[in-house]
């Protein structure tokens, strides 16, 4: 009882520290609003405005055609250039795509030639690259074909494929990375929050003062977890509802109360290793540097930029030790995919049990901090 | 009084605001010439403001200050004068540099005044020597007790012979052997440079005596001037500190007396607090060596020793804080147990600099201790209101603690300790900073929980008025107790007049013969000297002062081992995980079938799906259930439905419809999923060997995509080069804001205020290492894309070389100018990294061809370096590109090397405000 009280009002204090720290406050209004709008609204994963031009050696009706075909907002107005720019124009980056119409084209497609067209792709530009060039085969088949039903119709092929989007039909980009973005603050703040209040405490000289009063380590270590990760727990829930639902205006198809839940269960552990880092730095410079080298690798690897199967099979395996990379899957299975707690709970469980690990580690250390000479 | 006819400074109503604390009030003083003078009064009345004055370290607010004839607001004349000014701020050794040895750091400040090689070495030996330090120079700073750091900052101080000499707070904190040493080595300074005028603030009274001319400061006024013998007359004081009372105002000195300190009544003589032979020690460095004592109950006990000496470690063993290496503590009479609960219920513990929670209200600090020993509610509340009433805390209880004053927050801090009521109150150094007044209504306080309430008191000081009032007192030096005692039976021992005499004699003994190594036999640095001071200082640039804090800030780099991991290492891990991590690969995607048809067409347009190398295939699911169920859990990204009745309608030519779903969770792997379907599908109808009834026409068209620079279009040759662009703007960026705002909280910066170094020559000289760091980094990440990740260099190496050498250039500017805005290295560290993270990943072209984003990004990405870096970096990487093709890009990426250095020197401040 005496433990619960303790650490209810340890962390009281916590938070009223919390709110006096304008800084940190600034950091996570900032992470949970401005950033994750404007995760959401970068179209990096999509198509869009993407560079062309086109070198028209046919000047007839159906090049001309092939031309107009591209639109906003996938692609830029298609600039006309000749045929011996194409090499320094690309070599500049001036156009991810040059779509070369040779001469005589629409005359040998009408003669059933088969002719040859070439679309030239700057394979470094990749996401683009990537979706574009699927986009221009298509736009130009199609545009080919509507100028042929005028003499000739295709016949219908016996099987088709009909290809669907589940969870997000129109593939927006915003409903995944806004929700990415709100994942990776929650592991940054997370661990800055709960590792500065400790660096902090240990830089003020208040930590020895709670050594010597009747608390145990793991009474301090836990007022820390529940007071930054309440804070944490409210940003992402005011992110969801206001920044994710009501400003980007996506829907959200799952549950947010089990996501909530999920939350919190990886709030423990990213503030237990937030801790745990402030018990080895020994100052807030070094935390901070401590906290790019950790924080980095967890988010990027994580499988919320990159989808984990594209990695070597090593790392994807070493991954698995990290809960980023269990928040991601079961944030987009109960986000977008609507899955309930039958489908999640192996990664609640591992998330839980990292946590504890990190906590059990962190309090270990903390009375070796108070050794430290500072 | 002496007449200053022709004052070294000279104040004119100067106020100086500081938020709402007021630093100077109308100071108008004029400090006579050729003399000691000194500044005496408590912490925080306007000491240090008044001196960083006088230096032309801050700026004047409002009023006339004049000093060595001239304007000091004239940046003209302090350019002039400023080689004839040495000033060492508050703090010991704090314009010092701790990772340098004794040596390098005079040398550092020689070179700042320009000095010859051969000057320097003669001025240096001659200074080591007449301090007696020669046989440390090598010693790093940080490793020098708190005396030698005194004497090396004054090295430092006198390496130029300046005309004015301004210390502030030069002892404090320093063992009393060393302070004497310390003064005698002024006066011998003075004495062989007849004229030269310094200006010394000091906390200490007693020191004040020695003075030539005093300036007694109150609440950021000046209370009084004149010689310390005139000052005790005006006052009609025996003593400087009871001079310095009688000027305060009436309402402040209030019903002041003399301090009375009633005989210990007996509590009974049982030891409280027993140690036998603590030995602490870290690494290899002795913090306590067989430290030894008892107290008894209700004494006051007291630790006197210098800074560092041990005395704070002894006691962080006695709360629990620390295990001993050795030796054993009891409390209580038992030993102590660090875990053991009940026994910090009957401790009261009061750590160095006041801990409390400054952002908590006197009465929130009051109510969280009060709760988190479990005072029954009603006791808290009497209890609280018990010590308001003794403390005096009624007018404050709803302020946050930061904003009070010292004193207060003092008696708040010792409020706090004995909430509890403890039997032993452990207080190191509870009396720092704080005025004589507040000091002695605090040692009433003591007092009357000693005598009256039996409470034992284990005090530690560097004050020796304060020892004295000790019932008992061990004197401290480097981790050892030198003696114990009664102060009366201390100085009878030694047959000295004061506790400080006595002292000394002890540490004399202690260390031998180290008064005789200061004996000074040195040639005197300014007669027959035969190297003239250089007169290039007043150059506007100068190459050796840039070099010097080059020089500077390459060996501390080297020194700082986390500093120097991270600047090295940091980007080669992260380069691999980059690597790695970040690809726009789509692979390996697990997909599941559910065929209801299972006759051979199904397996025939299956089969198309089972050969591609992008797709691995899972068990087969049986039903809509499973296939939500496993595209929900991630365990499946695509699933195929084949209808009942395939094979037999595509016998009869009836169109037939296969179904596939594809996890939309991830937009872009979802897009390329889709592609890479509807190619299989166009494989399958084209393919000779599946017999459909209808065969598809071939298409009209044979449109070819020619995937230029990458034909694999394989995105590490992509990623590898933009990975390399990244990680040179980001770390580039954070060391050099982090290098700089270090400065700044350090204090070192301080050397820029007040010596000739220019504002280019420090922002450049310190660019430099940070610029040979990122090329260093830049040949590890170089060979890590050659050999590790398999990208080879098409390209032109020169032209890539030149582009990383300017690149890094200008990042190492961005983040000069970012470190002026930041003032501590936390907030330059995650600004630093916001400011390059966002732009470099979203707006850089990384990710996104700059051409391709909607107009304000495009506006950030054309503002930011790393636009013009992408495209020389992948270019020669992966476009196998050369000079020509990438000049535009390396002249606008030149533009910004100007640029950015000229607004960061014109934003970085020369003076603190």
């Amino acid at each position: 009882m005496r433990k619960v009280e303790n650490i209810f009002w340890l962390g009281i204090k916590e938070l009223r520290s919390f709110l006096h720290d304008f800084v940190l406050l600034g950091l996570v209004i900032y992470a949970f609003s401005f950033a994750v709008i404007m995760q959401g609204r970068s179209n990096s994963q999509e198509l869009h405005n993407a560079s062309i031009a086109i070198v028209d050696e046919d000047h007839s009706e159906l090049s001309r055609r092939i031309a107009h075909a591209f639109l906003p907002p996938y692609f830029q107005v298609p600039q006309s250039i000749a045929e011996r720019d194409i090499v320094p124009l690309m070599n500049k980056r001036r156009y991810t795509f040059v779509v070369d119409i040779p001469p005589n084209f629409e005359r040998d497609v009408l003669g059933g030639h088969r002719p040859e067209l070439q679309i030239d792709v700057d394979a470094t530009a990749m996401v683009q690259a990537g979706l574009g060039s699927g986009y221009a085969q298509q736009i130009i088949t199609t545009e080919i074909a509507n100028f042929l039903s005028h003499s000739e119709a295709a016949p219908p092929s016996t099987v088709n494929l009909d290809v669907r989007i589940a969870f997000n039909p129109n593939v927006t980009t915003a409903w995944f990375s806004s929700v990415m973005g709100i994942i990776n603050n929650v592991t940054m703040l997370a661990i800055i929050l709960a590792g500065a209040a400790l660096v902090r405490e240990r830089e003020h000289g208040t930590m020895d003062h709670l050594l010597v009063m009747p608390l145990t380590p793991f009474e301090i270590a836990m007022s820390k977890v529940w007071a930054n990760g309440l804070v944490i727990t409210v940003a992402v829930g005011l992110s969801l509802y206001v920044a994710v639902r009501d400003v980007l205006g996506i829907p959200i198809a799952g549950s947010i109360p089990l996501f909530m839940v999920g939350v919190v269960i990886y709030l423990f552990f990213a503030t237990a290793i937030g801790i745990f880092l402030g018990t080895v730095a020994r100052s807030m410079p070094q935390l901070g540097l401590l906290f790019m080298l950790v924080y980095l690798p967890m988010n990027m690897l994580s499988g919320g930029n990159t989808p984990l199967e594209s990695m070597p099979l090593w790392l994807a395996t070493v991954m698995q030790a990290s809960p980023s990379t269990h928040f991601v899957l079961f944030a987009q299975s109960i986000l977008y995919r609507g899955a309930g707690i039958d489908v999640v709970w192996p990664q609640f469980l591992a998330v839980a049990l990292i946590g504890g690990l990190f906590f059990s580690l962190a309090i270990l250390r903390f009375r070796s901090v108070a050794a430290q000479v500072t | 009084m002496i007449g200053p006819e022709r004052p070294v400074a000279r104040l004119d109503t100067v106020t100086q605001r500081y938020g709402k604390v007021v630093g100077l009030d109308a100071v108008s003083i004029a400090l006579p010439a050729g003399c000691m003078v000194g500044v005496i009064g408590p912490d925080g009345v306007g000491k240090s403001v008044l001196l960083s004055i006088i230096a032309g370290a801050r700026k004047v607010q409002s009023g006339g200050a004049f000093v060595l004839d001239g304007d000091i607001k004239d940046a003209a004349h302090r350019a002039a004068i400023c080689p004839r000014i040495a000033y060492m701020p508050q703090g010991l050794g704090k314009n010092l540099y701790a990772d340098l040895s004794v040596r390098e750091n005079i040398e550092f400040f020689g070179r700042l005044f320009g000095q010859s090689r051969v000057e320097r070495d003669l001025r240096i030996s001659g200074l080591l020597h007449s301090t007696g330090l020669s046989p440390f120079s090598d010693r790093a700073a940080k490793k020098l007790s708190g005396g030698m750091r005194q004497k090396l900052g004054l090295c430092c101080s006198l390496i130029h012979d300046p005309d004015l000499l301004i210390l502030d707070e030069p002892t404090t904190g320093v063992d009393p052997l060393s302070r004497r040493q310390f003064w005698e080595l002024i006066d011998r300074m003075r004495s062989r440079r007849q004229g030269m005028s310094v200006v010394v603030a000091t906390a200490y009274m007693e020191e004040a005596e020695r003075f030539d001319w005093l300036a007694a400061m109150n609440a950021g006024t000046v209370l009084a001037t004149g010689s310390p013998a005139e000052l005790k007359a005006s006052t009609g004081a025996t003593t400087i500190e009871d001079a310095f009372i009688a000027l305060l105002p009436e309402q402040q000195r209030g019903d002041h007396h003399e301090m009375r300190i009633p005989p210990r009544h007996s509590f009974g003589t049982e030891p409280i607090i027993i140690a036998r032979n603590l030995t602490c020690r870290f690494g290899d460095f002795t913090a306590v060596d067989r430290v030894s004592f008892t107290i008894e109950r209700g004494e006051i006990f007291g630790f006197l020793g210098s800074n560092g000496c041990g005395k704070t470690t002894t006691m962080k063993i006695l709360t629990g804080l620390l295990p001993p290496s050795e030796g054993e503590a009891l409390l209580f009479g038992q030993p102590l147990d660090a875990s053991d609960m009940s026994s910090r219920y009957r401790v009261g513990y009061m750590s160095q600099s006041f801990s409390l929670y400054t952002e908590l209200t006197v009465r929130q600090n009051l109510d969280l201790h009060a709760r988190l020993f479990h005072l029954p509610a009603q006791k808290a509340k009497t209890r609280i209101a018990e010590l308001v009433g003794k403390f005096g805390l009624e007018d404050y209880l709803d302020q946050r603690t930061l904003d009070l004053p010292l004193g207060i927050r003092q008696r708040l801090s010792l409020a706090v300790a004995i909430v509890h009521e403890p039997e032993i109150l452990i207080l190191d150094e509870p009396t720092s900073g704080v005025d004589p007044l507040a000091r002695d209504r605090f040692w009433e306080a003591l007092i009357d929980l000693s005598r009256n309430q039996g409470v034992t008191i284990f005090v530690s000081t560097h004050f020796m008025n304060e020892a004295e009032r000790c019932d008992r007192i061990s004197l401290m030096d480097s981790g050892r107790v030198l003696a114990t005692g009664t102060p009366a039976e201390l100085i009878n021992a030694r047959g000295v007049a004061t506790l400080e005499n006595a002292f000394i004699s002890y540490l004399e003994e202690a260390t031998g013969s180290r008064a005789s190594a200061t004996e000074d036999t040195a040639p005197a640095s300014d007669n027959g000297n035969p190297v003239q001071p250089a007169k290039a200082e007043r150059a506007r640039f100068s190459l050796q002062r840039l070099l010097a804090y080059t020089i500077r800030e390459t060996l501390e780099l080297l020194r700082d081992p986390i500093r120097l991991g991270f600047s090295l290492f940091g980007t080669t891990l992260l380069m691999l995980v980059f690597g790695f991590g970040v690809s726009t690969d789509v692979n390996n995607l697990s997909f599941a079938v559910l065929d209801h048809d299972q006759s051979p067409e199904s397996r025939a347009y299956l089969e198309e799906l089972r050969g591609s190398s992008y797709f691995v295939e899972r068990p087969p699911l049986v039903d809509y259930d499973e296939l939500d169920n496993r595209l929900k859990s991630g365990d499946i990204k695509a699933a195929i439905e084949i209808p009942p009745g395939f094979g037999r309608d595509i016998k009869r030519g009836r169109p037939v419809w296969v179904a596939a779903w594809v996890d939309g969770a991830m937009p872009f792997r979802a897009e390329t999923i889709r592609g890479y379907l509807q190619g299989m599908h166009q494989l399958y109808l084209t393919d000779p060997a599946v017999k459909t009834t209808v065969p598809a026409a071939p298409s009209p068209a044979d449109i070819e995509l020619r995937f230029k620079y990458n034909q694999d279009f394989d995105s590490i040759y992509a990623m590898v080069p933009s990975n390399i662009s990244l990680l040179l703007a980001l770390f580039p960026a954070i060391l050099m804001a982090l290098s700089i705002v270090r400065e700044k909280e350090l204090g070192s910066i301080t050397n820029l205020y007040v010596t000739p170094v220019t504002r280019i020559e420090f922002l450049v000289g310190k660019q430099l290492p940070y610029i040979a760091v990122a090329m260093t980094n830049f040949a590890l990440m170089f060979f890590m894309a050659l050999f590790v990740f398999k990208v080879p260099l098409k390209g032109s190496l020169p032209a890539l070389l030149l582009g990383v050498v300017i690149y890094v250039t200008t990042m190492t500017a961005y983040g000069m100018l970012i470190s002026v805005f930041t003032r501590t290295q936390i907030a330059a560290l995650f600004g630093t990294a916001i400011l390059t993270v966002l732009p470099a990943t979203q707006f850089a072209g990384m990710m996104t061809p700059v051409s391709s984003l909607a107009a304000e990004a495009q506006i950030i990405g054309r503002g930011f370096p790393m636009t013009y870096f992408v495209p020389i970096s992948v270019g020669t990487f992966t476009k196998g590109l050369g000079f020509l093709d990438l000049a535009t890009d390396l002249a606008a990426l030149a533009v910004f090397v100007p640029v950015l250095t000229l607004l960061s020197v014109m934003l970085l401040r020369k003076q603190e405000r």
